[in-house]
C-alpha cells in the first residue's frame, strides 16, 4: 500500500497548488469581505478544464478521476472555502447526477457545457422546511402533457442565480409503500432562464461570503418533460448518491482550510516573538501544532480514501461519510486552535485564519450535517 | 507548421532562493522549474498552436530528472518530447550546449524555433543567438510580439526605447523573454494524458555535423576560475516608530551619511 | 587560434541613431586600464552608416584606435550585417579581448559574434581583471597569464562566478551599462581612425526591418539618478506617487518603481528597477511599500544606503535595508519632504 500519490496526481496538485496561490489566493480576503462571486476566477478556471475534471472527454471533461478532482478543491480550499465549494457543488452536485443517472441525448446536452465551465451547475433539495429531513420535500412536479410543471421553492442553494443547470428534487406523487403512503420524489433538469424560475433572497452567511447562496423559486415553471432526471419515483436515490459524492468535495475542502490554517499558523508562531522567544519554541505551541497535524493528516488519508473508492467503482458512501465527518470537525478544530495560536492577530480580518474558521463551521453542517454522517456510519456498522 | 521549443530545467533562483542560517545559499531547497524565458517561448508557441494549428515539439538538454520539464511542456499542450542526454555533454558552457542542441536540431523538421533569451541559472542570454550562427539561420531576440505572414515571421523585436518590426523568412530561431506572455498553465486532462506520452531519447550518436571537441567540458571555450556563493549581508537596523519618530530617524541616518 | 596573435583590447562602439551610447564609453575606460595591465592599446569598433565624426568622442573617451566599418546595411541594428561586420573585423584585426555592452543590442550581437569566431563568450560580466588561469597555480596543468578574468553573478546572482577563455581569441565579455566608469575626457586625443570595408552580402540570415516604433517618454534615466525613491505595490495607485515625486524633487533625486507597479500599469517600464527592469546604484535608495521580492533587490542591493519604509514588519525588503522603518509611508514621507524642505530653505 503505497500512500504517496503518484506522479500525475503530484503535477496535478502542483497545478492546482500554483493556480491557487497566484489567482485564488489575491482575491480571498476581498471575495470575502465584499462578498463578492468571483466570477473571473471561475472564467480562468474553466480555461483550464477545472470545472469538469472527472468528466469523460467525449463529453468535454478532462478525462480525469475524482481523486484529481478532490485534490483541486483541496488546494482552492487551502487559500479560499468559497471557490473550493464552487467547484465543488458545480461537479459533484451537477455533474456528477447528470453523468449518473442522464441519458445519452440529456449528457450530450449539458455535459460539455458545464464541462468546460461555459455553464454553471447547482443542484436544489433543501427547503425550507426539509433539511436533514429530506423526505420533508414539499416542491411539487405535475406531468401536464409534454411538461412538468414546478411549484416550491428550495433554500440555501449554492451557486444559486449565477448557475444555469440546476438538478432540483421534487415530489411527483404518491405511492404506497408497505402499506404506508409515502411521497414519490422524482430528480429534475432545470434551466436558469426558464420562466416561472426566479430566484429569492441572497443570504447574508457567517463564512464562504462569497459563495452565492438563494433561495430558488419555482412558479408554475414549465420544463420539458425530457428534463426528468433518470426514472421517476428515483429521486430520493437520486439525491442520496449525490449527496454521497458531495460528501467527497465537501471533505477536501474541509481538508483544505485545515492545511491552509496549519500551514499559516506555523510560519506565525515561527515569527511571532514574545518573552524573547518565537512562540513556536513554546511547547504549548507545539504540542497543539502536533495534534492539529496529527488530524489533518488523518483526514486527508480519509479523504483520498473515499476519493479512490468511487474512482474503483464500488460502493463508498459510508467512506464518503467518515471523511466528511472527520475532516469537518477537524477543519473546525484545527482552525479554531489556528486563530487562538495566532492571539489577537487571530482575531483580526487581514489574517487569513479569521476567515478560515468562519469558513470551516458549514462543512460540519451542509451536504449532510455530522448527526447525519454519524447515521450513515452506524447504519453501515449495525446492518 | 512546425515548431520546436528549446527548454531548459533549472534550479529556482528567481522564487525560491532560500539562506541557511548563516546567511550561506541553500542550494538543496530550490526546486527545480521550467526556466520562465523558455516557458514564455513554450506559450508563444502553443499560442501559434491554437491559431495555425502548428505542431509543438519540446527538445532539452539534461540529466535523465530534465523530462520533468518536458512531461510540464506536453501537459501544456506540446506534441512531442525530446529529451538529448549523454555523459559526454555534461559541464557544457554555452558554446558547448548550442553545439549540441544543434546537432538535435538536425535531426528534426522545423520552420521556427524558439529559444528562452536566458536561464536564470546560468544567465548568459547566448545559446539562442548561438545555435541560430550553427545551422545558419536568422535570429531574432527579445521578441516581444510575434505574428506570422505565410512564410515569414513578423515580430516586435524589443530594445531600450524602441522596438523593431522585422520580417523574417522562415526557418528562423526566435528567442523569448519571459515578459513576452502569461504563460498558460497545465491542465488536468493534459496532466494524465503526458504522463503515457512518449519521450524521445537522444545521446551523442545522435547529434548530426558535431565534433567531440566541441561538446561537454572538454568542448567549452569558456571555464571557470572560481565561482563562490553570496553570503547575504546581514540585515542593518528595523525600527517601529510613529510618523514623527522615524522622520527624526531617517533624517538623522542622512545626516550621518552626509547624504544632506 | 594561435593566441599569441591576438593583441589590443576593443569595444564595441555601440550607436543608435549616430549617438554613442554611454555603456561603449564606459567599456573604453575598462579597456584603458585592461590595456594598461597588458602593455596594449586600445580600439573601439564603429559600426553604422555615416557615422565617421563619431570617431572624436570615442578618442577622448580612450580609444586609442577607431576601426570604422560604414554602409547603409549598419544604419539601423540588424544581427546579421552587424555580426558579420564585426565578426570580419575580429577576424582581421585580432584583438586578445572584444568588450560590448550587455544593451539590448549586445546581448544579441556578442553571443552570435562569438559564435561565429568560434570563441568564448561571458556575459553581464561585473569586473574584469587581468590575471592567471589557473588562478592557483596547479601541479599538472599549464598556469597562463594575462588572462582577462570575468566576474559575473550567476544562479540568478546569488553566485559570484570568476570565467576565463584560455584557448580562444579573442576573449569577449559583455558589461552591463553603468558598471564600469568612464574616464575624464582627454581634450587633446591623438587616436588612429582606421576605415574597413567587409563587404556586405545579403544571405538568408537578413532581416527585414518593416517598421521602428519608438517609445514615447521623456523620463530621466534612473540609472543616472544619486538618490532614488522608489514606490511599490504598497503605494496603493498611481495618484499616490506624488508624494514620492516630491520626497524625490527636494532631495534632488528621481522616483523609481518596482515591477508591480509597472504590471499595474501606474508606471512606465524605464522606471522599473529589478531583474527584468535596471540595475541602479544610486548613494541612497529609498524603497517605499515594496516588498523585497529577490527579483527586485538584484537591481538595486548594490546601493550605498537603503532605506525602507514598509508597513508590514516581515517584508523581505528589511532584510537586505540598511535602516527599515515599519510605518505607514503616507504618514512618513510627506512629514520628511516638508522637514527636508525647511531644512534647505534654511541653508539657502
Amino acid at each position: 500500500m503505497d500512500f504517496n500519490l503518484s506522479k500525475k496526481y503530484e503535477m496535478a496538485r502542483t497545478l492546482f497548488k500554483e493556480f491557487a496561490e497566484n489567482e485564488v489566493k489575491p482575491l480571498a480576503q476581498d471575495v470575502d469581505e465584499t462578498e463578492t462571486f468571483p466570477l473571473e476566477t471561475i472564467k480562468k478556471m474553466a480555461r483550464y478544464g477545472f470545472l469538469g475534471i472527472p468528466v469523460p472527454k467525449e463529453y468535454g471533461g478532462q478525462g480525469c478521476d475524482i481523486l484529481t478532482y478532490a485534490l483541486c478543491v483541496e488546494e482552492l480550499a487551502k487559500v479560499c472555502g468559497t471557490t473550493a465549494v464552487i467547484v465543488s457543488a458545480h461537479t459533484s452536485l451537477c455533474i456528477d447526477p447528470i453523468m449518473t443517472y442522464g441519458t445519452r441525448e440529456q449528457k450530450e446536452k449539458y455535459l460539455p457545457a458545464l464541462a468546460s465551465g461555459e455553464k454553471l451547475g447547482a443542484f436544489g433539495l433543501t427547503e425550507p422546511g426539509a433539511g436533514t429531513d429530506a423526505q420533508g420535500q414539499q416542491t411539487k412536479a405535475v406531468l401536464d402533457g409534454d411538461e412538468w410543471v414546478l411549484n416550491g421553492s428550495k433554500i440555501f442553494i449554492t451557486n444559486g442565480k449565477y448557475a444555469d443547470v440546476y438538478v432540483i428534487i421534487a415530489v411527483t406523487g404518491v405511492v404506497e409503500k408497505r402499506g404506508k403512503e409515502v411521497k414519490e420524489i422524482s430528480a429534475f433538469i432545470v434551466d436558469k432562464e426558464t420562466p416561472g424560475f426566479t430566484f429569492g433572497t441572497k443570504e447574508k452567511k457567517m463564512g464562504i461570503r462569497g459563495s452565492a447562496t438563494y433561495e430558488l423559486i419555482f412558479t408554475d415553471c414549465r420544463i420539458p418533460k425530457e428534463n426528468l432526471l433518470g426514472m421517476k419515483g428515483k429521486g430520493f436515490g437520486i439525491a442520496m448518491h449525490t449527496l454521497d459524492g458531495g460528501r467527497i468535495g465537501i471533505a477536501s475542502q474541509a481538508l483544505g482550510l485545515a492545511e491552509g490554517a496549519l500551514e499559516r499558523t506555523i510560519d506565525y508562531v515561527k515569527e511571532r516573538k514574545q518573552f524573547g522567544r518565537t512562540i513556536s519554541q513554546f511547547q504549548n505551541s507545539q504540542f497543539q501544532l502536533a495534534d492539529m497535524a496529527a488530524k489533518t493528516k488523518a483526514a486527508q488519508l480519509l479523504v483520498y480514501r473515499a476519493a479512490l473508492a468511487k474512482d474503483q467503482g464500488g460502493a463508498y458512501g459510508v467512506e464518503a461519510a467518515t471523511a466528511k465527518l472527520y475532516a469537518s470537525e477537524t477543519a473546525m478544530e484545527v482552525t479554531t486552535k489556528a486563530v487562538q495560536l495566532h492571539g489577537g492577530y487571530g482575531f483580526i480580518r487581514e489574517y487569513d485564519v479569521e476567515r478560515m474558521m468562519r469558513d470551516a463551521k458549514i462543512t460540519e453542517i451542509y451536504e449532510g450535517t455530522s448527526e447525519v454522517q454519524r447515521m450513515v456510519i452506524s447504519a453501515d456498522l449495525l446492518k | 507548421m512546425k515548431i520546436v521549443v528549446c527548454i531548459k530545467q533549472v534550479p529556482d533562483t528567481k522564487g525560491g532562493v532560500q539562506f541557511n542560517p548563516d546567511g550561506t545559499l541553500n542550494r538543496g531547497a530550490m526546486l527545480a522549474i521550467m526556466n520562465p524565458d523558455d516557458k514564455a517561448g513554450l506559450e508563444a508557441a502553443l499560442r501559434l498552436k491554437d491559431s495555425h494549428g502548428a505542431e509543438v515539439t519540446v527538445l532539452t538538454m539534461g540529466l535523465p530528472k530534465a523530462t520533468e520539464v518536458l512531461t510540464e511542456a506536453m501537459a501544456m499542450g506540446a506534441d512531442k518530447a525530446i529529451l538529448v542526454t549523454d555523459r559526454i555533454l555534461g559541464g557544457a558552457d554555452t558554446w558547448a550546449t548550442s553545439t549540441t542542441l544543434a546537432g538535435a536540431l538536425r535531426n528534426l523538421e522545423y520552420d521556427l524555433i524558439i529559444t528562452g533569451r536566458q536561464a536564470i541559472d546560468g544567465d548568459t542570454a547566448q545559446v539562442g543567438p548561438q545555435i541560430s550562427e550553427h545551422l545558419g539561420i536568422p535570429v531574432i531576440s527579445y521578441a516581444q510580439n510575434i505574428d506570422l505572414d505565410g512564410d515569414y515571421i513578423v515580430v516586435q523585436r524589443q530594445f531600450e526605447d524602441r522596438y523593431h518590426v522585422l520580417k523574417a523568412k522562415m526557418p528562423c530561431l526566435i528567442t523569448a523573454l519571459a515578459e513576452l506572455n502569461e504563460p498558460r498553465y497545465m491542465t488536468p486532462g493534459g496532466i494524465f494524458d503526458a504522463q503515457d506520452a512518449e519521450i524521445t531519447t537522444f545521446t551523442r550518436d545522435n547529434l548530426i555535423d558535431v565534433d567531440d571537441a566541441d561538446l561537454g567540458l572538454k568542448g567549452s571555450p569558456t571555464k571557470i576560475a572560481r565561482a563562490s556563493d553570496k553570503v547575504r549581508k546581514g540585515s542593518g537596523e528595523q525600527v517601529n516608530l510613529d510618523p514623527e519618530a522615524a522622520v527624526a530617524y531617517i533624517l538623522k541616518k542622512l545626516t550621518d551619511k552626509h547624504v544632506i | 587560434m594561435n593566441s599569441e596573435e591576438y593583441k589590443g583590447v576593443y569595444v564595441f562602439a555601440q550607436q543608435v541613431d549616430n549617438k554613442i551610447d554611454g555603456v561603449a564609453l564606459e567599456l573604453l575606460g575598462k579597456a584603458r586600464s585592461l590595456a594598461r595591465d597588458l602593455n596594449t592599446e586600445t580600439a573601439a569598433v564603429l559600426l553604422g552608416h555615416d557615422v565617421e565624426k563619431l570617431a572624436d568622442k570615442l578618442a577622448a573617451y580612450g580609444a586609442d584606435k577607431i576601426i570604422i566599418v560604414d554602409h547603409p546595411e549598419l544604419k539601423e541594428y540588424k544581427t546579421e550585417p552587424y555580426t558579420h561586420a564585426l565578426a570580419a573585423v575580429i577576424n582581421k584585426f585580432k584583438p586578445e579581448i572584444m568588450l560590448v555592452g550587455a544593451t539590448a543590442i549586445g546581448r544579441d550581437l556578442g553571443p552570435t559574434v562569438s559564435a561565429r569566431v568560434k570563441t568564448g563568450l561571458t556575459a553581464d560580466c561585473t569586473q574584469l581583471d587581468i590575471g592567471d588561469f589557473p588562478i592557483k597555480k596547479m601541479a599538472n596543468k599549464v598556469q597562463k597569464h594575462n588572462q582577462l578574468l570575468m566576474t559575473r553573478p550567476a544562479f540568478g546572482g546569488n553566485t559570484i562566478a570568476t570565467i576565463a577563455c584560455p584557448d580562444n581569441r579573442p576573449q569577449m565579455a559583455t558589461v552591463r551599462p553603468g558598471v564600469m566608469q568612464k574616464i575624464d575626457k582627454i581634450t587633446h586625443p591623438n587616436a588612429e581612425i582606421i576605415k574597413y570595408d567587409p563587404g556586405f552580402e545579403k544571405n538568408n540570415k537578413y532581416v527585414e526591418i518593416m517598421d521602428i516604433v519608438k517609445s514615447i517618454s521623456d523620463t530621466v534615466d534612473i540609472m543616472d539618478a544619486n538618490i532614488l525613491v522608489s514606490g511599490g505595490r504598497g503605494i496603493g495607485g498611481p495618484q499616490n506617487f506624488h508624494v514620492l515625486h516630491q520626497l524625490a524633487e527636494v532631495l534632488g533625486g528621481e522616483v523609481s518603481c518596482s515591477r508591480a507597479v509597472v504590471d499595474a500599469g501606474w508606471k512606465p517600464k524605464d522606471l522599473q528597477v529589478g531583474q527584468t527592469g535596471k540595475t541602479v546604484r544610486p548613494n541612497v535608495y529609498f524603497a517605499i511599500g515594496i516588498s523585497g521580492a529577490i527579483q527586485h533587490v538584484a537591481g538595486m542591493e548594490e546601493a550605498d544606503i537603503i532605506i525602507a519604509i514598509n508597513k508590514d514588519e516581515t517584508a523581505p525588503i528589511f532584510e537586505v535595508a540598511d535602516y527599515g522603518i515599519v510605518g505607514d509611508y503616507s504618514k512618513i514621507v510627506p512629514m520628511l519632504t516638508e522637514k527636508l524642505g525647511l531644512l534647505s530653505a534654511a541653508e539657502a
